[in-house]
C-alpha cells in the first residue's frame, strides 16, 4: 500500500516538476542572457507553465497522411514511460525508493537505452527527410555515448560491490562523496547524460539551423507536448542519478530532512544543465562522434582500469 | 502470481516472436522481436536471473536492436521491399522451418514430460556471473575480446578515408 501512495506520489510530483522546467529553463535563460523572460502570467510568471499547457492540450494534433501511423503514436509515449520508469530506482531518502532493486544501476541503464527508440522511430515513422537525418543523428549519438556512460558508473560500482543505489548512496557515508575519488568518471558522465537526453550544446538531433526541428519535425499539438515532457523528465533523472551516485544522495547536514538534500542537489544540477544551453555552442556532427569516440571512451577505459587497479591494491 | 506473470510474459513473446516472423514491414517486424527480447528479460528476472534480464535489455534492445533499426532506417525501404517481403512469405517456404520447430517442440515436450530441467529458484548474483566469466570461463572471455578487437580493426581499416587532402580540414 505504501509503494502505491509512493508512486502516485512520485508520479504527480515528477509530471508537474516537467512542466515546471519549461517555465524555469525560460526564466533562467532569460536572467543569464540579460533579458526578463515570461514574467506577466500570474506571480513571477509561474502562470505560464499553465498557459502554456492549455496551449498545448488544445492545439490540433495532426497525423501526416504519409506516415506509418502506429508508429507515430506509439514513438512520443516510449520516452516518457522509459524515463517515469527509471525513476523507479532512484532512491529519494532513506528507505525511500519505489524499488530498492538490485541490480537498479542496471536498470537505469536499460531504461535509457530503450528510451532512444523513441526518437529513432518518431523521425521513421514521420516519414520525412529531417525527421529521417535526426533520427539517424540520434541513433548514432546515443548508441555511441550509452557505451561509456556505462563505463563511467563502473567505477562507483567497483568501490561500491554493488549495483544497488541505495548502497552507493550508503557507501558514499564511509567513503566520501564520489565526485573526489570518481572525478573522471563523474565528467564523463555527466558529457554522457547531456548526449543521452540530447540537450544543448549536444542537440544535434534536432538542431534546428540544418534540419528544421530533427525527429520531430512532423509532430504537433500533445504529441510534440510528450517529447518535450520526456526530455524535461530526462534532464531530471540525470540530474537525480548525478546526485545519488557522486554526490551522497540524500546525505546531508543533520538539521534538514534527507529528502530536502536530495532535491536540492537535483535541482543544482537541473540549472546546470539549463546554464549548459544558455553558455555553450553546438558542435559539429562530427566533432561530437569523434570526441565521443576518440576522447571519452579512452579516459572512462582509463578511469575504470586505475580504479579496479587501486582496489585490488587497497583489498590484498 | 509469479507463475501467472511468467505465462503472460511467455505469451507476449511468442506471439511477438510469430509477428516478427510474418510481418512484411520490416520496421514493424523489428519492433515486435524488441517486444520479444523484453518480454524474455522479464521471464529472465522471474527465474533468478536478474543480472541476464539487464543485460539482455540493456545489449540486445537497447543497443543491437537500435543498430538494426538504424540500417532499416538508412535503407529506406518502401512499398517494393513490402511486396518482395510477401513473395517471400509464400507457403513453400514454411514447410522446412516447421518441421525442423516442429522436431525441437517435441523434443522440448519430452524433456518437459520427463521431469528434467524443470524450474530452478535460485538467485544468480552479478558477483556469481563475474566470478565465473573470469574464473573457469577466462578463455571464452579472452576469445571474444581478440573477436571483438579484429572487429574493430577491421571496421576502422574500412571507414579509413585513404585521400584525406581532397576533404577540408576540419
Amino acid at each position: 500500500m505504501n509503494t502505491a501512495i509512493l508512486i502516485a506520489t512520485v508520479l504527480i510530483c515528477l509530471l508537474s516538476l516537467a512542466a515546471l522546467l519549461i517555465w524555469l529553463e525560460r526564466r533562467l535563460l532569460g536572467i543569464w542572457q540579460d533579458r526578463l523572460g515570461p514574467n506577466r502570467v500570474g506571480f513571477l510568471g509561474l502562470g505560464q507553465v499553465v498557459a502554456d499547457m492549455i496551449k498545448i492540450f488544445t492545439k490540433e494534433d495532426w497525423i501526416p497522411p504519409f506516415a506509418d501511423k502506429g508508429i507515430f503514436i506509439l514513438a512520443p509515449t516510449i520516452v516518457v514511460i522509459a524515463m517515469l520508469m527509471a525513476f523507479a530506482v532512484v532512491p529519494f531518502a532513506p528507505d525511500t525508493s519505489i524499488s530498492n532493486l538490485n541490480i537498479g544501476l542496471l536498470f537505469f541503464l536499460a531504461m535509457s537505452s530503450l528510451a532512444a527508440y523513441s526518437v529513432m522511430l518518431g523521425g521513421y515513422a514521420s516519414n520525412n527527410k529531417y525527421a529521417l537525418l535526426g533520427s539517424l543523428r540520434a541513433a548514432a549519438q546515443t548508441v555511441s555515448y550509452e557505451v561509456f556512460m556505462g563505463l563511467s558508473l563502473m567505477g562507483v560500482v567497483l568501490l561500491t560491490g554493488s549495483f544497488n543505489m541505495s548502497d552507493i548512496v550508503l557507501a558514499q557515508k564511509e567513503h566520501g562523496w564520489f565526485v573526489f575519488s570518481q572525478f573522471v568518471g563523474f565528467i564523463v558522465f555527466l558529457v554522457a547524460g547531456i548526449a543521452e537526453s540530447h540537450r544543448l550544446p549536444f542537440d544535434l538531433p534536432e538542431a534546428e539551423h540544418e534540419i528544421v526541428a530533427g525527429f520531430h519535425t512532423e509532430y504537433s499539438g500533445m504529441k510534440f507536448g510528450l517529447f518535450f515532457i520526456g526530455e524535461y523528465l530526462g534532464v531530471a533523472l540525470i540530474s537525480a542519478v548525478i546526485t545519488t551516485l557522486f554526490f551522497g544522495g540524500w546525505l546531508g547536514p543533520e538539521f534538514m530532512p534527507p529528502l530536502f538534500w536530495f532535491c536540492l542537489k537535483t535541482f543544482i544540477f537541473i540549472c546546470f544543465f539549463v546554464l549548459l544551453r544558455a553558455a555553450v555552442p553546438r558542435p559539429r556532427y562530427d566533432q561530437l562522434m569523434m570526441f565521443g569516440w576518440k576522447v571519452m571512451l579512452p579516459i572512462s577505459l582509463l578511469n575504470l582500469l586505475i580504479t579496479a587497479a587501486l582496489t585490488l591494491a587497497r583489498a590484498s | 502470481m509469479t507463475v501467472l506473470l511468467f505465462y503472460v510474459a511467455a505469451a507476449v513473446a511468442i506471439v511477438a516472436t510469430l509477428l516478427t516472423i510474418t510481418r512484411t514491414n520490416i520496421a514493424h517486424a523489428l519492433l515486435y522481436l524488441v517486444v520479444s527480447l523484453l518480454s524474455i528479460a522479464v521471464i529472465f528476472y522471474m527465474i533468478g536471473a536478474p543480472l541476464a534480464g539487464a543485460l539482455e535489455v540493456i545489449v540486445y534492445a537497447g543497443a543491437i536492436m537500435v543498430l538494426f533499426v538504424f540500417v532499416i532506417m538508412m535503407l529506406n525501404a518502401g512499398k517494393p521491399t513490402e511486396d518482395q517481403e510477401r513473395a517471400w512469405l509464400a507457403n513453400t517456404s514454411w514447410r522446412g522451418p516447421a518441421l525442423l520447430c516442429a522436431i525441437l517442440l517435441a523434443e522440448m515436450l519430452t524433456l518437459l514430460s520427463g521431469g528434467i530441467g524443470g524450474h530452478v529458484s535460485t538467485h544468480v548474483s552479478a558477483k556469481e556471473v563475474g566470478i565465473l566469466l573470469y574464473g573457469p570461463y577466462l578463455l571464452a572471455v579472452e576469445l571474444a575480446s581478440m573477436l571483438l578487437l579484429a572487429g574493430l580493426i577491421g571496421a576502422y581499416h574500412l571507414g579509413r578515408e585513404d585521400n584525406v587532402e581532397e576533404r577540408p580540414k576540419s
